[in-house]
């Protein structure tokens, strides 16, 4: 028997963590369904009672899905980061870290996997927008796959970012509510850009450089065929240095030397 | 070359956490870290797995820099706070493990029938792992540890909060099979019920190597550790 070349072996690895990303989410079902509704609320609850109220330049609930697709990625970065916190406190982080790969791509592979779950809670939730009316041109779907993925993984990056800084498990709802939902209204995902600078001037150019905006708008530009590419660059730029500080503080040791520290 | 090589290791938190630490294990040997709690065994662990950065001395596993993948690739590691995910079968997490290691979807199948069925558990492959005794998981996380057939097997008190005979079962259960593959094994531990008469044992104490060598008999060792303690006090 040969040994394996070492792009098959990381291949392997990562078909490995892809998969029991997979199994984890099937076995937490209400997590998919959680994912679901949290947009929907928004779309078919608030989308219908402001449609009168914002002036978007389209109809409301359409302004609205690529800032609520944003949302239910938003919210998986977070389960990234928290399924990563989990791991550490429950020691099978572990077992990641010491397979023989470079960490950098131990973690990219945590990420991807993240991300790769994360795809079809987006399009059930597409699928139930276009049921209740907001229909992109079908080449939409498809042109929208590549910004999913780019803001997924931004979104994943910031989240692994974040699941080093924090020290418990205790401690991630709070965090989770103080990131999550300053990061959502402070962008376009709910009012344009011009109507927010007519308010305040100020929460304007919040929502301009939070790197959310940008991955918002760059699914909301390809689900109809187009690419903003400065939302493009934003969001690659994020990514890779998001990504960067996480391996990092992985590969640095610090989170570990933090718990046996404290043990 | 040997199997593990430690020189002079220093570490510390907020206080020191290893003061000087060497020794070096030839292949083939089963060597015990005996210890208290808090003696400084799992921080040497997370050294030689590279969780941990060094600060002082030098670590080389199988010939190579410790946390290097060329050095993780040979050893299996077995830690205090079990690492299984609650939520896979048995067979899953196997197979996980299986994959970070870059082994092919038939070696791993065949791997993991052959070490569930040595460690008994063949009939609970595709149970989850939360419906598992304590001693069955640890059982799992051994046979885990084995499934890539590591050259080093490092054990950090592999059978802690476990009944005797559980105990019992698992240490004799690594013994043959590090004897039946020629493997090397560090094993931690802070009972000294575990050491056999000719177990080349090394005692950490306080961070401390105070002792090393393979004739110090397990009946007399609970003695041995009240003097170590006495002393320290005295001192």
């Amino acid at each position: 028997m040969t040994a394996p070349s070492r792009y098959s072996r990381a291949l392997r690895c990562f078909i490995g963590i892809v998969e029991r990303e997979f199994l984890r989410f099937l076995r937490q079902r209400s997590r998919f369904f959680a994912s679901l509704v949290r947009p929907l609320v928004w779309l078919v609850i608030f989308g219908t009672g402001l449609r009168t109220m914002v002036d978007t330049g389209v109809a409301y609930e359409e302004y609205i899905v690529p800032g609520l697709v944003g949302l239910v990625l938003l919210f998986n970065g977070m389960q990234i980061a928290l399924s990563m916190v989990f791991d550490r406190e429950m020691g099978s982080m572990k077992v990641l870290l010491v397979s023989p790969l470079p960490r950098w791509y131990l973690l990219t592979c945590r990420l991807m996997a993240g991300v790769i779950v994360a795809l079809p809670q987006v399009y059930a939730f597409l699928a139930c927008a276009w049921l209740w009316g907001v229909r992109p041109p079908l080449n939409g779907y498809l042109y929208a796959l590549p910004a999913v993925i780019l803001a997924g993984l931004m979104l994943g990056a910031l989240g692994l970012l974040l699941s080093s800084l924090v020290e418990q498990l205790e401690n991630f709802a709070g965090v989770m509510n103080f990131v999550i939902f300053p990061v959502f209204f402070a962008s376009t995902a709910l009012y344009p850009l011009s109507r927010l600078s007519e308010a305040n001037a100020v929460l304007a150019e919040v929502a301009r450089l939070n790197p959310f905006s940008h991955a918002v708008e760059l699914v909301r530009f390809a689900l109809y065929g187009r690419i903003d590419s400065t939302a493009l660059v934003a969001t690659v730029v994020m990514t890779v240095v998001a990504m960067a500080l996480a391996v990092w503080r992985y590969d640095s040791g610090r989170i570990l030397r933090r718990s046996l520290a404290a043990s | 070359m040997t199997a593990l090589e430690i020189r002079d290791v220093s570490h510390a938190y907020r206080k020191p956490a290893l003061r000087g630490v060497s020794f070096s294990i030839e292949p083939g040997d089963f060597v015990l870290l005996l210890g208290l709690n808090g003696a400084g065994k799992t921080t040497l662990f997370s050294l030689i797995a590279g969780l941990l950065g060094l600060q002082q001395g030098a670590i080389r596993v199988l010939g190579h820099e410790a946390g290097r993948s060329t050095a993780l690739a040979g050893c299996g590691f077995v830690f205090q706070q079990s690492a299984l995910d609650l939520d896979l079968t048995v067979v899953q997490s196997l197979r996980y493990h299986a994959a970070l290691h870059g082994l092919s979807r038939s070696d791993a199948r065949k791997r993991i029938e052959q070490e569930l069925e040595r460690f008994g558990l063949a009939a609970r492959m595709h149970d989850l792992v939360r419906t598992l005794s304590g001693g069955q998981r640890r059982r799992v996380e051994i046979a885990r540890a084995l499934l890539h057939r590591p050259r080093l097997l490092l054990l950090d008190e592999a059978t802690v909060g476990l009944d005797v005979p559980s105990r019992r079962a698992i240490v004799q259960r690594v013994r043959a099979q590090c004897a039946e593959e020629g493997a090397t094994a560090l094993w931690a531990t802070h009972l000294p019920d575990e050491v056999e008469p000719g177990d080349r044992t090394i005692v950490l104490h306080e961070g401390q190597v105070r002792d090393d060598r393979r004739d110090i008999a397990a009946a007399s060792l609970p003695d041995y550790f009240a003097r170590l303690i006495a002393s320290e006090m005295a001192a």
